[in-house]
Parts: C-alpha cells; structure tokens; sequence
C-alpha cells in the first residue's frame, strides 16, 4: 500500500451528550480521491475539522503528511487547503480582492499574491467576474471562489466538505471538472459527501460512515459488489405485481420492493443467478414481463443497505 | 527573542493585511460609513436643534456646544457594536474558519480588527468635527488639550473594540449580532451625554455617572472648553473623567484582550 499522507486512528469527539465520533479511523493514500459519505449527521463535518486543525479530537490522533494536527497544527495548516459547505469569502470585497487578501495571509509577496490571484481567476473561469463583489456573485461562482481561495498554497491535501451541496447540476459538473483536474497535478483530496454520484463520480475510494464510525470502506465497484447485483422486473400488467413479487421472493430470498406502478426490484445477494431461469419461472407463473434486467446496484442502495443494517444491528 | 521575531512580524503584518481588508470593504461600500454616520447627524439635528431649544445646560452656555462632545462620545461606543458585527459576521460565514485553517498569525486576526476599526474611527471622527463646526461647535482651550481629548476618544474606542471581538466571537451569529445592536442604545443614552445627570433618579444617577461613556463626554467637555461642567456634589468618576477614562480603557483592555485571544483560539473546539 502507497504510503498514505491522511491517518485517523480511533479519532473520538463529542459535544455534550452528543457524541460525533466514536472511533473513527481513515488513511488515504497519497493522490487520491477519498470519499465521506453519510448521512446528516454522521460525524462526516466534525472529522474534517479535526483533520484541518480547527477542532481538537478529545482522543486519539491524526497525521497529515506525518504531522500531529494538533502538536503540529502550524505545519498542517502550511499543507492543506480547506473549502467548506458555505462559501468561506468576504461578501463585501471583490473575487480579485479576496484572493489577494487570502494570498498575502498565507504569507506570499505582494507581487505574488497578485499574480497568483489571476492566475486562478484565470484558469477556474472567474476572470470575468474578478472585480465585481461577491455578494452579487452566483451560488456556484462563490463556491468556486471558495475553491480556488483554498489553492492558493497548492496544497498537498484538500478537504472539501460538502462542496456541492444546494448547487445546480451545472456548477457541480463544474466543480467536479475542477476536483479532477486537481487530482491529475496530484493533490490528494477528502471529500465528503451526501451525494452519491459524487462520491461515485470522484472518489478512488469511499468510505461509509455512520453514527460517528466508519461502517464500510473500499472502491465504489467494491462496495456494490457487496450486495449483490439487482434484477429490475416491468411487467406487461400490473396486476400481475403479486404474482411477481411471490415469485421473486422466492427466488431471491428476500422481499422486493415496488419501484413504479408495474416495476419491481430486488437484489440477489448470492451468485449463479441466470436471466434466463429467472424469466422461466415468471412465465411459469403466468406473469409476462415486458423487461426483465440484472445490473450491478448503485451506489444509494449500498448506501441505504448499509445505514439500515447498522441501524438494526443496534 | 530570535524565534519570536518572524511570529512577531508575521503578527503585524498580517494585521496589516486586515486592516487593508477593511478599507478594502469600505472602497466596495462607501454606504456603510455614510450609513453608521447618519444616526449621530440625526442626533445633531434632533438634539441640538429640536431639544436643545428647551434644555437648560448646568452653568449656562450653549445646547450645541455642550452637546457635541457627547456625540462623540455615542460614536466612540459604537466601536462596541461595529466590531460585534463584523466579528460575528466572519464567524458564521466560514471565513473565521479559514483563517484559522490558514498558516498565518493567530494573533493577527483580532489585532487586525481593532485595528481597522481604530481607523475606521478616525475617519468618523474627523466627519463628526466637521459636522460639529458646521452647527458652531469648537474647542476651546487650545492644541494640547483638543489633541488630548481626541486621544482620549480614540484610547477608549480601542478598548471598547476589543469588547466587540469578544461579543461577535461568542455569538457567532450575525444575525444575532444585527439583534443585539439595539440593546446597546442605553449605554449611550444613561450618560450625562444628552442631558446632565444631576435630574434623575438616585438609582439611574448612579449608573449613569459611573458609566465610561460619562466620563468620556465630561472628559471631552474639560478638554474642549465646552460647557457642562458638573458642580456641587459630583461624583468621583465625573470630578476626575480623565483618569476614568485611562482606568476604563485599561480595565477593558486587561480583561477583553485574554479573552478575545482564547475565544478565537478555541473557536469552534
């Protein structure tokens, strides 16, 4: 395994009663795109906090690049980029404005903050907009304002948390352009995420978490791999819908759920499942379907499979 | 001492850095000096005009005269509310956050605040003057002291951002912030600003005399030559205003600095 430039081990935070993380661990490799995906609530924003130096774990410890985020807080910050849910910019001042301010704290020259201000501006598409205030910017111009402000340093590792969340599907697919060509120049990203095509979208990895504990980890083809293949039934007549369902009950072993008014699915956890066989025993029933398919689950039935186990292990 | 040099200059520098932002902001939105000096014009018109007709000021002397420096002062204290809500503002917008996600000095954010607001109030300041000649408002007494009650002025105005650093950083909430702007009003109006104090009743007195937007104005008044000088049984912080004024800012100081400095370190842990 490359050697990897993000480590969590055991991270526990709790505010109150509430307790955020309960023993998260994570490692990602240098270069890569790991995913954090969970629900609202899961612990997902108090561990990039912590990873980014703004919050102190209340027990075990992360390195980033080797440094102690919190012994070597000065060293991490000099390492990471951070861009958040909200966009993280003066309102009042231009998106020219704002870069050079962020440059000059980040101790660069005059002369170079200036430059790398529209080097930016330049090349993520937001020259234009460079002198009007950014309070009369769109939500997607904002975050990606927000964006570029954390790259001013060219950061070995960015977090970006929630990145896309309340955007339209035009700035994500911008933003998403923009995550990948960070990555091709090698930076190594955290991303978390609600969405699941974005983690599917970005991610080389992902990892499930829920209730402040990652709950799975592994490559999107992995995880869907975990659950099986789905077989997406449409039927010819609707009432036949009960028919259908007994039989793919009992063909699958588990119960299927309606997905339209004629449509039913359901996984089939082993393997050696034949479409053929398959539509043999709905014609043996009497049931004609118009499309019978079997393709690998997506990443939100992982997602929803996974959260809900949990949630009745307890 | 060597180590401490760069994180010293970083430090200034970097409040240097926020101190542009500020300007920065105000070149964007020149309306928002314009608007935070039409409440004080407002007052200038509304009391030196419409009350002034009918309030006597203690000793004799002209309503205008003995009411400017008392605007001033409601300028000088409305640092409080000024820095709250910029504070606040960056609080629960994520950019606090950055800052702190940013290699750059720790102390820079806080000192770079006041700072910008101690210009920031220079710039009112000077305004407020001009309007104060325009309606027959002048120092009397000379350079020295006319030099000493605007340092006063702006001594206290700093201590008094510091309170603001600490108010925006514990609510964190600029719309909380745009709340509580309202509740500061009593501070500037229980003082001898508008009125003397000499009227009300034992329990409001009290308040009012020991409240540092008092001595500032009888400070002011000392140093300026303007009337209203108070007579007869006073007490001690309006018989000695300068030296209240230097224990205020130097209280404040002492007890908002620390805090300010550990609320922003702490942030959000």
């Amino acid at each position: 395994m490359p050697d990897p430039i993000v480590v969590a081990e055991g991270l526990h935070k709790s505010f109150g009663n509430t307790h955020a993380l309960r023993g998260l661990d994570l490692s990602v490799p240098r270069g890569t795109v790991c995913g954090v995906l969970g629900p609202n609530g899961a612990g997902k924003t108090t561990a990039v906090r912590i990873l980014a130096t703004l919050s102190d774990p209340d027990a075990g410890h992360a390195r980033i690049a080797g440094y102690d985020v919190v012994r070597d807080a000065g060293k991490v910050r000099a390492r990471i980029g951070l861009a958040g849910q909200y966009a993280a910019v003066d309102e009042k001042l231009t998106g020219r404005g704002n870069l050079r301010m962020f440059g000059r704290l980040s101790h660069l020259s005059r002369r170079e903050a200036h430059r790398r201000a529209d080097e930016l501006l330049e090349r993520f598409g937001l020259m234009d907009a460079a002198d009007r205030q950014v309070a009369g910017y769109s939500g997607g111009m904002r975050r990606r304002l927000d964006l570029i402000t954390s790259l001013i340093l060219r950061p070995e590792v960015l977090f970006l948390d929630e990145p896309t969340t309340g955007l339209d599907p035009r700035s994500r697919g911008e933003i998403w352009d923009s995550v990948r060509e960070l990555v091709a120049e090698g930076t190594t990203v955290l991303l978390t995420t609600q969405y699941l095509d974005e983690a599917d979208q970005l991610a080389d990895d992902i990892a499930v978490i829920d209730h402040g504990q990652v709950i799975a980890t592994g490559t999107p083809d992995e995880l869907k791999a975990t659950i099986g293949d789905r077989l997406d039934v449409e039927l010819e007549d609707p009432a036949a819908l009960s028919t259908a369902a007994t039989v793919l009950n009992a063909l699958a072993g588990t119960e299927p759920t309606m997905t339209g008014a004629d449509q039913l699915s359901v996984a089939l956890s082993g393997g050696g499942f034949r479409l053929a066989d398959i539509v043999r025993e709905l014609d043996r029933a009497g049931v004609a379907a118009a499309d019978v398919r079997l393709r690998r689950p997506t990443l939100d039935e992982v997602f929803l499979r996974l959260t809900d186990r949990k949630e009745t292990v307890r | 001492m060597t180590a401490l040099t760069p994180r010293l200059r970083w430090t200034f520098s970097d409040g240097l850095t926020l101190v542009g932002r500020e300007l920065g902001r105000l070149r964007q939105e020149p309306g928002e000096l314009v608007a935070a000096l039409v409440f004080p014009a407002v007052m200038v018109v509304l009391f030196g005009y419409v009350f002034g007709s009918a309030i006597q000021v203690p000793g004799g002397g002209d309503y205008r005269e003995y009411l400017m420096p008392g605007l001033f002062s409601m300028v000088t204290f409305s640092a409080v509310m000024a820095v709250m809500t910029r504070v606040a503002t960056d609080a629960s917008r994520g950019v606090m956050d950055r800052f702190r996600s940013m290699p750059m000095a720790r102390l820079a954010v806080p000192f770079g605040q006041t700072g910008a607001d101690s210009l920031i109030g220079l710039l009112m300041l000077a305004i407020m003057v001009g309007a104060g000649l325009l309606v027959g408002w002048q120092p009397h007494r000379g350079l020295l002291p006319t030099a000493g009650a605007f340092l006063l002025l702006m001594v206290l105005r700093y201590a008094l951002s510091w309170v603001g650093v600490y108010v925006g950083l514990a609510v964190k909430n600029d719309q909380v912030a745009d709340a509580m702007v309202p509740l500061f009003l009593p501070f500037t109006m229980l003082s001898n600003s508008f009125v003397p104090t000499d009227g009300m009743p034992g329990w409001l007195r009290f308040l009012a005399d020991w409240n540092p937007v008092s001595a500032l104005t009888a400070a002011s008044r000392e140093l300026f030559g303007n009337p209203g000088a108070p007579s007869g049984d006073v007490a001690w912080p309006l018989a000695h205003p300068v030296a209240t004024v230097l224990l205020w800012s130097a209280a404040l100081l002492v007890v908002f600095v620390p805090l300010s400095v550990r609320a922003y370190n702490r942030g959000g842990r």
